[in-house]
């Protein structure tokens, strides 16, 4: 089963993921960003590459969108595609992750969405019955 | 819309009543067919929300191409006061100076007909467009620093163009004050390959006729008649602008919960205009407004060598000549008319367009008897209006028209409803001819995607914030 599903906004993209625990909330939203914005040709992104970037933020849902952030910038100026993330340190103003994935390659990928930008906007994440769910507009 | 109720002023304008925190009440420009869409979205949340913001003058307006954006609706429009006020990144947008530039020619439909398919694949081949291209202008750190400071006067200087084309650039194509030191190392390193590229989405490059005529005199002013060819770029300052705006929203979004501003929606992140964070946004602003006049700059001139050269005509013989260059994504520091004093404001617009009047300091010398040049693109294979900023723009909207169609449908809507079909053979049909990149962009950007360009046109024509001066019809058109 998905962990998230596209909602309907008229400029841009929404998705609403949830996730048992914080942690996976934040993989799942990982996930959702690159499937997004890719589409494989042939075969899942390599663990060719690793890297390992913290974030910062004020609360839980500015710290999700900063890490989306980061991982925004690493394809957009890195070229970088991250393939799996493994959160190693999660407090409630940091957040320290480690990514595996490779370099973009226009062969095994195509560009199907230019998300510019991950926004703040009608940003929501809460605690439900199942574990977490947020709501997350892209700017495309 | 939330359960927020409007209330009819007239024919073309509705009140959204002062409640809760807001400040000011909210206008937003609208028919009543228009008022239909705003029944389904929130941008009308978004006109209450940004009537929160500190500093903020008269009211919160939304133009008749508004929907629903991210923090403030696209086709916003709000002022602040330099005492107390604030500056908003979102309020800009990612992409700062998205724009247009239209440029008349000496030729047409006639002249170019049998050739318009080589001369469309000509101009794809040669204007790199698409997502993340890269641009035949590779800037050194240098470079890079004159393109944020000059703009379209730097592309100038090294050969594209002339001086002539500043003229009639918005701002002369570059904001005072533009600072380097305050763009982030990822956001120049992000500009340096992407000058002199259309980007993707709802960018474009479309060859137009010039169809019908309303204001002979305004028209002329802009040396346009029936029948003739032109060209319409829109795009702005690709992932430096978007970096920039990223960077900010995040300093702000600190900056308002340590300042205590309250923000009804995060996007809305701002901080005030006298504060070290307001100053440094708006010195990188004007770096990233730069950049996109430059970018613009470069692909005209690449647009007319394409011409000259798969014409085989001669520069004099084509004449491609800019007619105006508009940015639609920006916040300007212009002085206004409030309660007869003259005050010196911020004033966003996201998704609107500068429409002063005649007689304005601003409008070019050449246009000034009649006024400024409002470029408006429609949706893919419309066409475009050209109208001119009238007196009540700088009375009521802070000189500011709509910038566009509006979209009424969501990106994944637009690709359902063009499932089983060929967008490009549809238009074809119409007499556009389409050059895309990919067939997602074609299904998302396709016509019913939008509202009626006519509509939205004709509330600023009976409001008198714009007049009408020309209608365009698109022949073909590249995208990303």
């Amino acid at each position: 089963m998905s962990h998230y599903k596209l909602f309907d906004h008229t400029a841009d993209i929404g998705v609403e993921v949830t996730g048992r625990t914080r942690k996976e909330l934040f993989v799942n939203a990982a996930e959702a960003l690159f499937d997004i914005m890719l589409e494989s040709k042939s075969g899942d992104v390599s663990a060719k590459k690793r890297k390992t970037i913290t974030v910062e933020g004020a609360d839980v849902a500015d710290l999700l969108i900063n890490f989306l952030r980061e991982l925004l910038y690493l394809f957009n100026g890195e070229k970088f595609v991250t393939g799996s993330c493994d959160i190693i340190e999660f407090s409630n103003k940091e957040l320290r992750t480690r990514l595996t994935g490779e370099l973009f390659n226009r062969k095994k990928q195509t560009i199907k969405t230019e998300i510019k930008a991950v926004t703040y906007s009608g940003l929501t994440v809460e605690k439900v019955k199942t574990g977490w769910k947020a709501r997350i507009i892209f700017d495309v | 819309m939330s359960g927020i109720i409007l209330e009819k002023l007239d024919d073309n304008r509705w009140l959204l009543p002062q409640t809760g925190g807001m400040r000011v009440p909210g206008i937003i420009y609208a028919n009543e067919k228009i008022y239909q869409l705003l029944k389904g979205d929130e941008s009308a949340k978004q006109v209450a929300n940004v009537a929160h913001l500190p500093g903020i003058v008269n009211f919160s307006l939304a133009m008749p191409d508004v929907h629903w954006g991210y923090g403030f609706p696209i086709g916003g429009v709000a002022a602040f006061d330099l005492d107390g006020g604030i500056i908003s990144p979102g309020g800009v947008g990612y992409d700062i100076n998205c724009g247009c530039r239209l440029m008349t020619t000496n030729l047409t439909l006639g002249d170019i007909k049998a050739r318009l398919s080589d001369l469309t694949t000509a101009l794809y081949q040669h204007i790199p467009s698409g997502v993340g291209s890269t641009g035949s202008v590779k800037l050194s750190g240098k470079d890079q620093k004159k393109v944020l400071e000059e703009g379209a006067a730097w592309a100038v200087k090294v050969g594209f163009g002339s001086a002539e084309d500043l003229e009639t650039t918005e701002d002369g194509g570059a904001i005072m004050g533009a600072d380097p030191e305050q763009v982030s190392a990822r956001a120049l390193e992000r500009g340096k390959e992407q000058l002199g590229t259309l980007g993707s989405g709802n960018h474009f490059l479309e060859i137009e006729v010039v169809q019908e005529i309303f204001d002979e005199e305004a028209a002329k002013a802009f040396g346009l008649h029936k029948g003739q060819i032109a060209v319409m770029i829109h795009t702005g300052s690709r992932g430096l602008g978007y970096q920039i705006c990223d960077d900010y929203l995040a300093l702000m979004v600190k900056h308002a919960q340590e300042t205590g501003i309250v923000l009804p929606d995060r996007q809305l992140a701002c901080a005030y205009l006298e504060s070290g964070r307001g100053k440094n946004y708006l010195a990188a602003m004007a770096c990233g407004a730069n950049y996109a006049w430059a970018n613009r700059q470069i692909l005209m001139h690449k647009t007319r060598e394409v011409f000259e050269k798969t014409l085989r005509l001669s520069p004099r013989d084509v004449n491609m000549r800019l007619v105006y260059d508009v940015c639609h994504n920006i916040a300007k520091i212009e002085s206004f008319n409030i309660g007869g004093v003259l005050k010196k404001l911020c004033v966003h617009r996201k998704g609107a367009t500068r429409a002063f009047p005649a007689g304005h300091e601003a409008v070019p010398e050449r246009y000034r008897k009649v006024g400024q040049p409002v470029l408006i693109p429609g949706d893919m294979g419309t066409g475009s209006y050209v109208l001119v900023g009238q007196p009540k723009a700088t009375e009521e909207t802070f000189g500011s028209a709509c910038h566009g169609a509006g979209r009424v449908m969501s990106r994944s809507q637009a690709i359902k409803n063009s499932r089983g079909r060929s967008i490009a053979r549809e238009l074809s049909e119409k007499g556009v001819l389409v050059m895309a990149g990919s067939k997602g962009t074609l299904s998302e950007e396709m016509p019913e995607a939008y509202k009626n360009l006519q509509d939205v046109v004709q509330v600023m024509h009976e409001a008198g914030i714009a007049r009408k001066v020309a209608k365009l019809k698109s022949i073909a058109c590249i995208k990303g």
